[in-house]
């Protein structure tokens, strides 16, 4: 196995007893994108940050300076350590003071694709955001031949603290796809004044914009730092696998992302292994990690497509044979709009045991219940073929409002993931495979898997006009942390009632994503619950301490998305703040 | 004008970004300027301005309101200042309470204020408030704002103004029962989300008891302008 393990982005690197020691400066510095320089915040003299390789079992040291005016923190996403060195301000630790330096130390027990970024106001989004490989102690489970690392990003010119002044200030600021009047023109000449004016009126009675997908727009969207003219790419051999390891480190920007041309098979999802799923195309959330290998054959360069999800742009890079090849650049599709569907305006809390398939002949397309196939339990529907509900036959649905239905979301109505009829679902192009939670089945099944101790109910909630975001309506600032007890194993179940999509992530636990997978749920560090949708994870409560969880989408964690865990024992007592840790704790992390 | 010296320490005060944990509660500031317009009836200009600046979190605002409109050249007819406590009632209202003052050629009267403010649904901007005088007369004051996309740069903005006096006060010329209508419809065009040059139309009727001590004083109960203007917010 030829793979490329370049030690070049490790900057400072040099072993001392056995700890690796790795050395990173935050400092203000600049990024080079094709029409100039902009400022921006670096690690080590750039953005982004180094990519930090580790060793699986090895003990690291990483030495963080802080040269900047202001508090840092660096966060180690999706990593498994105590809860000491997880680097949330107030939470973990105070922070890295201006001129201080803090030296990060913990045991590397897992091994995958994960990025570190700034967890200290909005520098995460101002620059400090890199790629953090753990090389596996054994061996993989899969075969390619050399290896890349893609880091999206959504850059953003304009200061953070001002884009979220500018929202709270005028909550549609950056929706520059407002419905018109000329839209509701088009609109009564393609389904009649009735149809088209009730539309307008129920979204006039929710004050809400069905073009209001994505909060900020204006971003340029970066692969590795660099833009689309830039053009970053790979080099490969024809025949090769590639494996391609990809990585949001977005603030906002969920992607579509698709090689026309070429398959990619899925073999692990936030550095976990997963059975392998082969797939044409997968939306990437929110600071999730996807590792695919791909496999081209052909001496000819491909196009690495992301569009952003409200289709206000993408990233682009090349997968090429030779340097300063470009393959064919697709168009860039049709804006995506919000349905009532995923304004939870259909069945979210409908009973979908007892639902009535046949009823769907005469349905119109709200009352066309795929919502139920998204909350149901698949595990305990033995009986039906989910085969072939992908096949249905839509045109026999007679009673149907075709005129008033969005046939782009019908395309993907059997979306699992999304409500029914939901507008902004990944479409698929030319018929192609779509990545849905689902498909993500776990390598080895998880240790200790069993039913949840308890259950607890998180509303996803927010309120779009005053842009204010919360947990059950309320705000991380007035509110009282969520304790868990160490050893129990607790399901978080999160009932989406805003219209935005929320990648959830949880610091220093894993959680088992449950789409029905039983014991191979896949562990993930990062769970998108689409809008007006119910998802489930299970938590093995197996870190002792105090750690941040919190919707990823930037601007909804500055402004309220966000709760401290409290893990006690089980005699209710706490660790002490800023306490060292046994290291041991990691050992007994189930996935390796 | 003393209201408009307030506004350099409104607009100094720019949002305080403070560390996690409570970042969710930064304060904001925001200096919004509805309405600053030329108004020309035959001969006659006018200079009009409506504003009000807030600083507050989510939930707590301090707000201060003006409008008026001085003649070119003449005394300003009408000067009109609130400070209120605006404090979130539901997802899309707001509570408000404070003092008016109004200074105009004639007698000074000062207000207390309670209202609502809010979007209610059909986008439309609402501002509602119940005022008594130092006298103890009350009245009442509606406001409806909207915004009709004509295209994602153009803009008719819709204005209803409606103001019911319940309470005789002769020497500001309002009778009980009296009330004052202001229709404006102005057609902006969006330079960006925070600045919109407007034309416009205003007029201006009043009813009953004030109107007929407004026709005894010889004065025209119904006024039309032509307006030209800005809209902007920091």
């Amino acid at each position: 196995m030829k793979r490329l393990l370049l030690a070049v982005g490790l900057l400072g690197l040099s072993l001392t007893a056995q700890a690796a020691r790795y050395e990173l400066v935050i400092d203000e510095g600049q990024v080079r994108f094709s029409d100039g320089v902009r400022p921006a915040l670096t690690v080590n003299g750039q953005s982004p940050a180094p990519e930090l390789r580790f060793q699986e079992g090895e003990a690291v040291e990483i030495v963080v300076t802080n040269k900047l005016e202001r508090m840092s923190a660096l966060h180690w996403h999706g990593i498994l350590l105590p809860y000491t060195q997880d680097g949330v301000p107030g939470i973990s630790f105070p922070g890295i003071q201006p001129g201080e330096t803090f030296t990060y130390r913990f045991t590397v027990n897992q091994s995958g694709t994960y990025w570190y970024h700034a967890h200290a106001d909005f520098q995460e989004q101002e620059g400090i955001y890199g790629p953090l490989i753990i090389e596996p102690k054994g061996r993989q489970p899969y075969r390619y031949d050399r290896e890349y690392t893609v880091l999206l990003f959504d850059w953003q010119d304009e200061k953070p603290e001002r884009t979220l002044a500018n929202l709270k200030k005028q909550a549609d600021y950056y929706n520059d796809q407002q419905p018109t009047l000329g839209d509701l023109l088009r609109d009564a000449k393609r389904d009649g004044w009735s149809a088209a004016l009730k539309d307008r009126w129920d979204w006039g009675n929710m004050r809400m914009a069905k073009t209001d997908i994505a909060d900020v727009s204006g971003f340029r969207f970066l692969v590795n730092g660099r833009d689309t003219e830039q053009n970053w790419t790979a080099l490969f051999k024809p025949g090769e696998r590639v494996r391609l390891r990809i990585i949001n480190g977005s603030g906002m920007s969920y992607f579509d992302l698709r090689i026309p041309g070429l398959a990619m098979t899925v073999v692990q999802a936030d550095g976990n292994d997963v059975q392998p799923v082969t797939v044409d195309q997968l939306r990437i959330a929110v600071a999730e990690t996807y590792d695919v290998i791909v496999q081209p054959k052909e001496d000819k360069a491909y196009t690495l497509f992301a569009e952003s999800m409200d289709r206000r742009g993408y990233a682009r890079a090349t997968l090429a044979p030779r340097a300063g090849m470009q393959g064919e650049v697709p168009e860039l599709r049709a804006p995506r709009l919000l349905s009532m569907a995923d304004m939870g305006m259909a069945h979210a809390g409908m009973d979908h045991g007892g639902m009535d398939h046949g009823a769907m002949a005469d349905g119109e397309m709200a009352g066309m219940d795929h919502s139920a196939m998204a909350g149901m339990d698949h595990s305990k529907m033995s009986g039906v073929d989910h085969s072939a509900m992908a096949g249905m036959d839509h045109s026999q649905m007679a009673g149907m409002d075709h005129g008033a239905m969005n046939h782009a979301a019908m395309a993907q109505a059997n979306n699992p993931d999304y409500a029914a009829g939901s507008g902004i679902a990944p479409e698929p192009v030319d018929g192609g495979r779509v990545l849905v939670y689902g498909d993500l089945k776990a390598m080895r099944p998880a240790a200790g898997y069993r039913a949840p101790d308890r259950t607890i109910e998180l509303q996803l909630t927010g309120n779009m006009e005053r842009y204010f975001w919360s947990f059950n309506g309320v705000k991380y600032s007035e509110a009282e942390p969520i304790r868990l007890k160490y050893g129990e194993r607790v399901r978080f179940r999160f009932v989406n009632q805003t219209m935005m999509n929320h990648p959830m992530h949880l610091h220093g636990m894993w959680m088992q994503l449950d789409k029905g997978n039983g014991q191979f749920n896949p562990l993930k560090h990062v769970v998108n619950v689409a809008p007006g949708q119910t998802l489930e994870v299970d938590v093995p409560v197996d870190a002792m301490g105090e750690w941040a969880f919190h919707c990823h989408l930037i601007y909804h964690m500055g402004s309220g998305m966000f709760r401290k865990i409290v893990v006690e024992a089980a005699d209710g007592s706490t660790q002490p703040f800023y306490s060292e840790q046994p290291a041991a704790k990691e050992s007994e992390h189930a996935h390796h | 004008m003393r209201t408009i010296n307030l506004l350099p320490a409104l607009l100094l005060a720019t949002p305080a970004l403070a560390m996690e944990p409570h970042m969710d509660a930064m304060p904001v500031a925001k200096l919004a300027v509805d309405h600053l317009e030329q108004r020309f009836d035959g001969d006659d200009q006018a200079l009009a301005w409506e504003l009000e600046a807030t600083y507050g979190n989510d939930l707590h605002k301090a707000v201060l309101k003006s409008s008026g409109e001085r003649a070119d050249g003449g005394p300003t007819e009408s000067s009109e200042t609130q400070l209120l406590y605006r404090r979130m009632a539901s997802e899309f209202f707001d509570w408000q309470a404070g003092v008016r003052h109004d200074d105009q050629p004639g007698p000074q009267r000062s207000y207390a204020v309670l209202g609502m403010k809010g979007l209610a649904p059909q986008w439309i901007e609402l501002d509602a408030n119940l005022f008594v005088s130092e006298r103890g007369d009350p009245s009442l004051r509606v406001e409806a704002e909207y915004e009709l996309l004509l295209g994602q740069r153009w803009v008719l903005e819709p204005k209803l103004e409606y103001d019911l006096a319940l309470a005789d006060d002769r020497d500001l010329g309002v009778g009980a029962g009296g009330s004052t209508l202001e229709a404006g419809l102005r057609l902006n065009y969006r330079v960006s989300p925070q600045f919109s040059p407007y034309v416009g139309y205003v007029w201006e009727k009043t009813y009953g008891r004030t109107g007929d001590w407004l026709r005894d004083e010889g004065e025209h109960d119904e006024e039309g302008a032509w307006v030209l203007g800005l809209k902007f917010w920091l």
